[in-house]
């Protein structure tokens, strides 16, 4: 008994080692969860598999590049496919976690928005941090910018933003009178900083600060503020629910997510392949209509219906009197610039 | 019974101690081994982290061991801006480059992007075209390599350890001459943030304490049905995800919440009241949720106390509030000390309540722990700061432990 015991767990062992090192796993892709994985899983990953016939597992993350760097240097990389922020994307491609990307697969780097070219990932979605209020409490027009963010007189109410100095410093200068595209021009220098935390200052009493990405749709809901900003696709929801909830598109600050592929991938083919896949104007047309998220490939505009493409941040009428995020600048400023926020917030 | 005999009897004994002794040794063993493993070895790995500086003496060994030797006056020897030119193109090309960009950034803002931009400037340019003295390579690509703050910076993360970290968490610094400085004011907010922790966690402490006294005696006095009943009350939101919980009491406090609503319906203010996102919410909602960590020791020990005593002082003429002070309040003591140290050492790790019923002003350690590990990979301070409050906590739990035994004859545990 004890025999066939030990003859029993040996052919477990052997089995479940060879399973896992003798035969190349599937192609594995990674991506942010909940509604957008779904929406994503709909346009790209099906639709993929059944035209290609590859097999395609799904993962999820929250992002940070410690985590790829941990799968890479770990050995046994899992993941084949990631969407990553530009943070990671600039950072991993630096450090060499992540692979560069074959431009020629798909189609050159001139039929993408130039900020979501890199040489290390190609653009996934184009999403944005916007000015949002609801409506029913402005019934004779709400705010139409960060000034009138500001100006509590005119529309009287607590506000929320993100907390942190991320956003909120270019924020506070748009508010201030600086014109969107000198906005990182104006905060590389030292006057510049301390004219956006002034102006946060004037601002402070009125203020609440989000932490999650869920919450300020939820203050907008209770009522406990009357404007905020927020990330666009989270407003999706509560819009289908029957809210007027509004959003200010100029002065709203634009990211890109980014398709990597991890280094140590035995996938890359089939990768390369996937994110093509996505990367195709007709494939990624499909995507708005699930969740309001900007496409990357310049033609995939035209496929999207006009009610969906108005709601996007890639919208041309949107996209006008916004900015991209500095990634540069604030990898470089964050540390020195989260200190001199909390200590600002302590006062 | 003869000596010789007796003697070999008390050995025999003892041997048989040994051997069960050692067995039991074996049976505890993998408990020890667990412990170190899962426990032991990662903190030690952890408050090492916070003052191990390795990335500039793996990445670029030349110059790191050519900076030490410098004095840090002014710019660095020739020797020193040719190591460096040298050694750069390959760190860039093999990636560990990026490594130390990153950490130099940790110590000057923008200097990530500056080393990164120079090796790709460097990379780009014809290895035998310009054979000029390496320091003008340097300041050719850009004009702050002429800053001795940025070679100092330089020098200071030779390696292979560092007090920078330890330091930055105390929001103090090295300056130019390598005296320990204090920050500018506008970044000091470490110190800051380790008195609030502490301040919090004894607020909370003590008022899980003033709440948590009445029900656990009710709890141990009650009759049995009316026992249980209450100890469900207890445990439920206990069982609770603490998210859960957290997010119930937004719902409670917000402005258009359940209480300011019955606030404004029964006219007691005019306007509602900013309970949450704020220093109230986090004492409010951080108290529901360590209450039972109060209750449950309290508990455990009052039920032990017998009714007795309590009616033996009245016999002897004491009024209750008398009994009370003088014979049970003491007796209850060590359920109070254990209660209180469990309380306030999971307080001052709080992190999650904090981050969304609290405002900018309200983050204790956790979250700036968290913060400068996962969003800026800033390993170091986080590390640094863990060790802060952990040295903190520990010194704290000696301070308790000294008054407690002065106090009165408090036992832990």
């Amino acid at each position: 008994m004890r025999h066939r015991t030990a003859i029993a767990i040996a052919a477990t062992i052997v089995s479940v080692g060879i399973g896992s090192h003798a035969f190349a796993r599937d192609l594995t892709v990674v991506s942010w969860g909940g509604n957008y994985q779904e929406a994503q899983r709909k346009a790209y990953f099906e639709p993929f598999m059944k035209a290609t016939g590859i097999k395609l597992i799904e993962d999820s993350w929250d992002g940070g590049i410690g985590t790829l760097r941990a799968k890479v240097q770990g050995g046994d990389v899992a993941w084949d496919v990631v969407q990553a922020e530009a943070e990671e994307l600039q950072l991993g491609c630096d450090e060499g976690v992540i692979l560069q990307l074959d431009w020629e697969k798909l189609g050159g780097k001139d039929n993408f928005l130039p900020t979501a070219v890199h040489d290390c990932g190609v653009g996934a979605i184009l999403w944005s941090t916007v000015l949002a209020y609801d409506g029913s409490k402005f019934p004779n027009g709400g705010p139409t910018s960060w000034a009138d963010f500001w100006d509590v007189d005119k529309f009287p109410g607590k506000r929320a933003l993100r907390k942190g100095p991320k956003y909120n410093l270019e924020f506070a200068l748009m508010a201030d009178g600086v014109a969107p595209a000198d906005v990182y021009a104006t905060l590389a220098t030292a006057d510049g900083v301390q004219r956006a935390f002034d102006k946060l200052s004037e601002l402070k009493d009125h203020l609440i600060w989000w932490e999650a990405g869920a919450q300020p749709p939820q203050l907008l809901a209770s009522g406990e503020v009357v404007m905020t900003s927020v990330y666009n696709g989270r407003l999706d929801t509560p819009r289908k629910e029957g809210k007027d909830f509004r959003i200010v598109w100029p002065g709203s600050i634009y990211a890109i997510d980014s398709w990597v592929i991890l280094k140590g991938s035995p996938n890359v083919g089939k990768a390369m392949e996937l994110i093509a896949f996505m990367s195709a104007p007709e494939n990624q047309k499909n995507l708005p209509p699930y969740i309001s998220y900007g496409v990357t490939h310049k033609d995939a505009v035209n496929g999207i219906a006009p009610d969906v493409l108005s709601n996007l941040p890639s919208a041309p009428d949107n996209l006008k009197d916004a900015i991209a995020i500095d990634t540069g600048f604030w990898t470089d400023n964050i540390d020195e610039l989260n200190k001199r926020f909390n200590a600002w917030a302590a006062q | 019974m003869k000596a010789p005999d007796r003697h070999r009897l008390r050995h025999q004994t003892r041997r048989q101690e040994r051997v069960r002794a050692l067995r039991a040794l074996v049976l505890v063993l993998p408990m020890f081994a667990f412990l170190a493993l899962s426990f032991l070895v990662p903190i030690g790995r952890m408050l090492y982290r916070s003052i191990e500086d390795p990335e500039l003496a793996s990445a670029l060994p030349q110059t790191a061991q050519l900076l030490k030797q410098w004095d840090g006056v002014d710019l660095p020897p020739d020797n020193v801006f040719a190591a460096l030119l040298r050694e750069m193109p390959t760190a860039f090309e093999k990636r560990t480059l990026a490594a130390v960009a990153q950490r130099l950034n940790h110590d000057i803002s923008g200097y990530r992007s500056l080393l990164l931009r120079t090796a790709r400037k460097l990379n780009k340019r014809e290895p035998s075209a310009t054979p000029l003295d390496a320091a003008q390579a340097f300041f050719d690509i850009d004009p702050r390599w002429r800053q001795p703050r940025y070679w100092a910076a330089m020098r200071r993360a030779a390696g292979p350890v560092t007090d920078f970290y330890l330091l930055a968490a105390l929001d103090l610094d090295r300056d130019a001459a390598g005296d320990i400085v204090p920050v500018p004011e506008h970044e000091a907010v470490f110190v800051d943030v380790l008195l609030r922790t502490i301040w919090i966690g004894g607020v909370v402490m003590a008022l899980c304490l003033v709440t948590g006294y009445p029900i656990a005696y009710l709890l141990a006095t009650a009759s049995p049905r009316l026992g249980n009943i209450l100890m469900i009350l207890v445990l439920l939101p206990f069982w609770t995800s603490l998210l859960v919980r957290t997010s119930a009491w937004v719902v409670v406090l917000q402005n258009e919440g359940i209480l300011n609503g019955l606030f404004l319906r029964f006219g007691l203010v005019d306007a509602p009241v900013q309970m949450i996102f704020n220093r109230f919410g986090v004492f409010v909602a951080m108290t529901h949720v360590l209450l039972p960590f109060m209750v449950l020791p309290l508990y455990s020990v009052m039920k032990g106390i017998s009714p007795s005593y309590m009616r033996a002082a009245s016999s002897l003429g004491a009024p209750p509030w008398l009994a009370f002070l003088r014979v049970y309040l003491p007796q209850s003591m060590p359920g109070v000390a254990a209660g209180c140290l469990l309380v306030f050492i999971l307080a001052v790790g709080y992190y999650i309540t904090p981050a969304l019923v609290g405002g900018a002003g309200d983050q204790m350690v956790s979250y700036f722990i968290a913060f400068y590990t996962s969003r800026t990979v800033n390993w170091g301070l986080a590390s640094a700061l863990a060790a802060v409050l952990l040295l903190t906590t520990v010194a704290l739990y000696f301070v308790y432990g000294r008054l407690s035994r002065t106090g009165g004859g408090v036992r832990l545990g």
